[in-house]
């Protein structure tokens, strides 16, 4: 009665938990894609896409996939054994737990007709599969806590699905142990097959049991003679034997019952049996009903993401549907940071302390993001430096075991935010931008210089900037007696005597008619204007973000000024005086 | 010889994969080995703008990965190769910048101790297996192609840290290119930089560069440009097309990596290298014939006919197959 209550409140939460996922994921909106699909729309292309991968070819793939990827998980094995054998434990012990053990009125009654929980061999099989599964938690817990790989971070949704799993089978072994022990059990077990009348005859058989079975009983069967035990034996092979192999095949539960015999009359009278019952039922149910709100929902979604991200081309596919996958994605991810471990420009994360860096963390931060989008806080400051930060090499998506297109994924977020004008991070003024102008015709890429704009706005707003030759320079303002201990590249700049070389040669000077009006200053203005100590001038400069860094400047310098170099000084004090990178975590 | 772990940055496996095939089969032609190391991360390059401290672990930890694994490096992007190589300079004389780097590093078990040495692949070429040797190794020349050789900024300066050329007058990239027989030409703005670091931040200006680089080059009488450099290539490729589709302004003059242009020469197929050759644009089609007529395609023919009636040793017949088997 209470088994089923808990069973249908835990599925109906399920079931409205999943429902409401769905609905997310059809309504949910990141990236450019499909920006004006309502949730109908977009169920109705998804159900679209279905039908049409269901009854083209492309059933092959999707049955491949799910083979190799989803079954065999072969992305992981790719990535680390360790891992690999470690998941494959735990979801194969778990998943043959659910069927035979779980699901046994739906699945193993009706498919194996010899099936008894306790006969071998489905009796050593529950507690192998069991055992499976504790030796991958076992492997689980090892890698996040004792290894130490570096940029593997865990977080409380990776604690709880390890204790659930943990609890569910832990539960499950100590209710089998104390189930061998229990003099009730074998009562109940007694009436039900046996019905024996006769006290000696429960005796005996109780007798037996003690013996063979593991059993505690509170009758002291210690000096039971021979002939007693025989017909305690002659009553087992009639009643019992067909039904209930040695409790030793059951390596658990049998090993809990051991540590458990010396209490086990107090066990009895605390009815431990139905404590760890309840334990495990409704840990089962527990995990059952969350399962939309965990980590464990990839259990579902990674199998999605897995398959579509085989099945689905950027440019074939419909723009719902990859809307609507980019939103499954989010919640495909299982933080396992395979993605931050490979990252190409995670040293990054060592020097600028952004989580948002490292892919996994940066997941993590949009699938919170997601639901308000609220774009003035700090954290949104931190995902954005995370976006910008990509050196677009790709591996993460290359490695990615639960098939996430990231690489997809950050550019349309990206496009998301610059359609926002919201973009506010001076990584606008670096090669990481190349890429954005380098693949506009694949990502439909529109406002191509408003971020740039918008960055050198907020630059421009902080220092004076000189528009006309002719303007009269105060030197009242001069921040001479600044002198802070770090040089501009050792001072060289003050070695500057004016002879015009490295504006002469500079390339980018060259190819304006009139210079002055895009660059603002030159680079000789540049190094004479720290000469002056007129430092606010040369940061308000936009020469500095139209350097090639080509080093022709510092290279043609007849006094050694280090021109290049000074503007990759001032570049790097403007982005922290203007951008307050030390601040973006709360 | 040197053991050498090759670094291909972040570009190449992704826009630019012509570029690691094709580098591969020419150092295998050559005799030189090169380990692949999955654990180097981004160079760090484009960090320099805003955060140099960045830009300095990042170049360190793969200087520290290679050391750790004795390996010295072998870099195949100028820009790459720039970076890591400040970066090391920085190191060997700033020794409180050293400490730093290391105290993060060896959380992960490394440190930098500045016992690799850094290399591009041109210098490697050139300084270490030599021209003579490539020359030895070359089995036909180029009949007539006209090469505008692009140095690639990062490589070249500030040629006190760089140590790869002359950066005035440099000749490195020129005697490369004129072994296979191809002539490397005289153009205008051959130092100059492709215009790749400002697209993005700036693209009229970097349009403005690459176009006015592409312009001059092929004013020269250029076939092809040639580069060695992933950043570079994109430039004179990709970007080309869109300042042909954006400002209307077509050139057909195509861009190609210096490990493809060799290994022609060396009797790599063309799928080997990565060349694609399928043009539909006609200019551009006659400069890739360029690239497959050899001077010595005539010479053979001659020497067939000879064949034919004189008796050859095995010995010649065997150096002679050679070509033949890659055909």
């Amino acid at each position: 009665m209470a088994f089923d209550i808990f069973l249908n409140s835990s599925l109906i939460i399920l079931t409205i938990g999943l429902l409401f996922k769905i609905a997310q994921w059809f309504s949910f909106k990141i990236g450019i894609r499909a920006e004006n699909a309502g949730l109908m729309q977009r169920a109705f292309s998804a159900f679209k896409g279905v039908l049409k991968t269901i009854i083209t070819p492309k059933i092959f793939i999707l049955i491949y996939v799910f083979i190799i990827d989803v079954l065999f998980q072969y992305k992981i094995l790719k990535q680390d054994f360790l891992r690999w054998f470690m998941h494959m434990l735990i979801f194969w012990g778990f998943m043959l737990l659910l069927f035979m053990h779980a699901l046994e009125t739906l699945i193993s009654d009706p498919f194996f007709p010899n099936y008894y929980s306790t006969v071998n061999p489905y009796m050593f099989l529950r507690d192998f599969f069991g055992a499976m599964v504790l030796v991958g938690l076992s492997i689980a817990i090892f890698r996040r806590f004792f290894m130490r790989i570096p940029r593997l971070k865990t977080n409380k949704s990776d604690l709880y699905a390890i204790g659930i799993v943990a609890v569910i089978i832990f539960s499950g072994f100590l209710l089998e142990g104390s189930k061998i022990i229990s003099y009730s059990e074998f009562r109940n077990m007694e009436e039900e097959y046996s019905a024996l009348d006769d006290k000696d005859d429960i005796f005996a058989l109780e007798s037996y049991w003690v013996k063979y079975y593991s059993l505690v009983s509170p009758n002291d069967t210690s000096e039971v003679p021979e002939d007693i035990m025989e017909v305690g034996e002659e009553i087992h092979n009639d009643s019992c034997v067909d039904c209930h192999s040695r409790p030793q095949a059951a390596f658990g539960g049998y090993a809990v019952a051991k540590v458990f015999s010396p209490v086990g009359n107090i066990l009895e009278c605390i009815s431990a049996v139905n404590i760890f019952y309840y334990i495990h039922i409704l840990s089962c149910f527990l995990g059952l009903a969350l399962l939309p709100f965990t980590k464990m929902l990839h259990i579902v979604s990674t199998p999605i993401s897995l398959i579509t991200s085989a099945i689905m081309q950027r440019d074939k596919a419909c723009p719902e549907n990859i809307a609507t996958r980019q939103a499954i994605e989010l919640d495909a991810c299982v933080h396992c940071s395979t993605c931050s471990t490979n990252c190409s420009v995670a040293p990054a994360f060592d020097t600028l302390d952004n989580a948002n860096i490292l892919p996994s963390e940066r997941m993590m931060s949009l699938r919170k993001w997601v639901i308000n989008k609220t774009v003035d806080s700090k954290d949104f400051a931190a995902i954005q430096e995370g976006i910008y930060l990509c050196s677009s090499c790709e591996r993460c998506t290359v490695v990615c075991p639960a098939g996430i297109n990231l690489r997809e994924l950050w550019y349309d977020v990206r496009e998301e935010f610059i359609r926002n004008g919201s973009i506010v991070t001076p990584l606008v003024l670096t090669p990481y931008s190349y890429n954005r102008t380098y693949s506009q015709d694949e990502f439909q890429t529109s406002l191509l210089d408003s971020p740039a704009r918008e960055v050198k706005a907020v630059i421009a707003k902080k220092y004076n900037k000189v528009k006309h030759s002719d303007d009269v320079l105060s030197l009242t303002s001069a921040d001479n007696n600044e002198n802070n201990d770090i040089s501009l590249v050792d001072n060289t700049f003050s070695s500057c005597f004016s002879c015009e070389n490295c504006t002469n040669v500079c390339p980018v000077v060259m190819n304006y008619e009139n210079p002055e009006d895009y660059v603002d200053l030159l680079p000789h203005q540049i190094m004479r204007s720290l000469g002056l100590g007129l430092k606010d001038l040369a940061l308000g400069s936009e020469m500095l973000w139209d350097c090639l860094t080509c080093y022709q400047c510092q290279e043609h310098c007849p006094q050694n000024v280090k021109v290049t170099d000074i503007f990759f000084e001032l570049k790097n004090q403007i982005s922290k005086d203007c951008f307050n990178n030390n601040d973006k975590e709360p | 010889m040197k053991k050498f772990a090759l670094f291909i940055g972040c570009n190449i496996p992704v826009k630019v994969k012509q570029y690691e095939l094709s580098a591969k089969a020419v150092l295998k032609k050559l005799n030189i080995e090169v380990a692949d190391i999955d654990s180097f991360n981004c160079c760090g390059y484009p960090l320099k703008n805003i955060d140099q401290a960045g830009w300095l672990l990042s170049s360190a930890r793969n200087i520290a990965i290679a050391e750790k694994k004795s390996f010295d490096l072998l870099i195949l992007c100028k820009c790459c190769f720039g970076s890591l190589k400040k970066a090391d300079a920085m190191l060997k004389e700033n020794n409180e910048a050293k400490i730093k780097v290391n105290k993060i590093l060896s959380k992960e078990g490394l440190q930098y101790q500045g016992t690799a040495t850094i290399n591009h692949l041109l210098s490697i070429l050139h300084n270490d297996i030599t021209i003579k040797v490539i020359e030895e190794k070359i089995i036909d020349k180029y009949k007539e192609l006209n090469i505008a050789t692009h140095y690639g900024c990062h490589a070249l300066r500030p040629s006190d840290i760089m140590d790869f050329d002359d950066p005035a007058n440099p000749s490195l990239f020129d005697n490369l290119v004129n072994v296979t027989g191809a002539k490397s030409i005289e153009w205008e703005s051959k130092l100059d930089c492709c215009g790749a670091p400002v697209l993005g931040i700036n693209d009229n200006l970097s349009y403005d560069l690459t176009e006015k680089k592409i312009s001059n080059a092929k004013n020269a009488g250029a076939d092809f440009l040639c580069v060695a450099c992933p950043w570079c290539q994109m430039q004179f490729d990709k970007i080309q097309d869109q300042i042909a589709s954006k400002r209307g302004n077509v050139y057909n003059l195509p861009s190609i990596l210096y490990t493809q242009l060799l290994g022609l020469r060396l009797g790599i197929s063309k799928e080997a290298l990565g060349i694609e050759n399928d043009q539909k644009d006609e200019t551009l089609n006659l400069a890739f014939q360029k690239l497959f007529e050899t001077q010595e395609k005539k010479v053979k023919k001659a020497k067939k006919e000879k064949k034919a009636g004189v008796k050859v040793s095995e010995k010649k017949v065997e150096t002679e197959a050679e070509p033949e088997k890659v055909k």
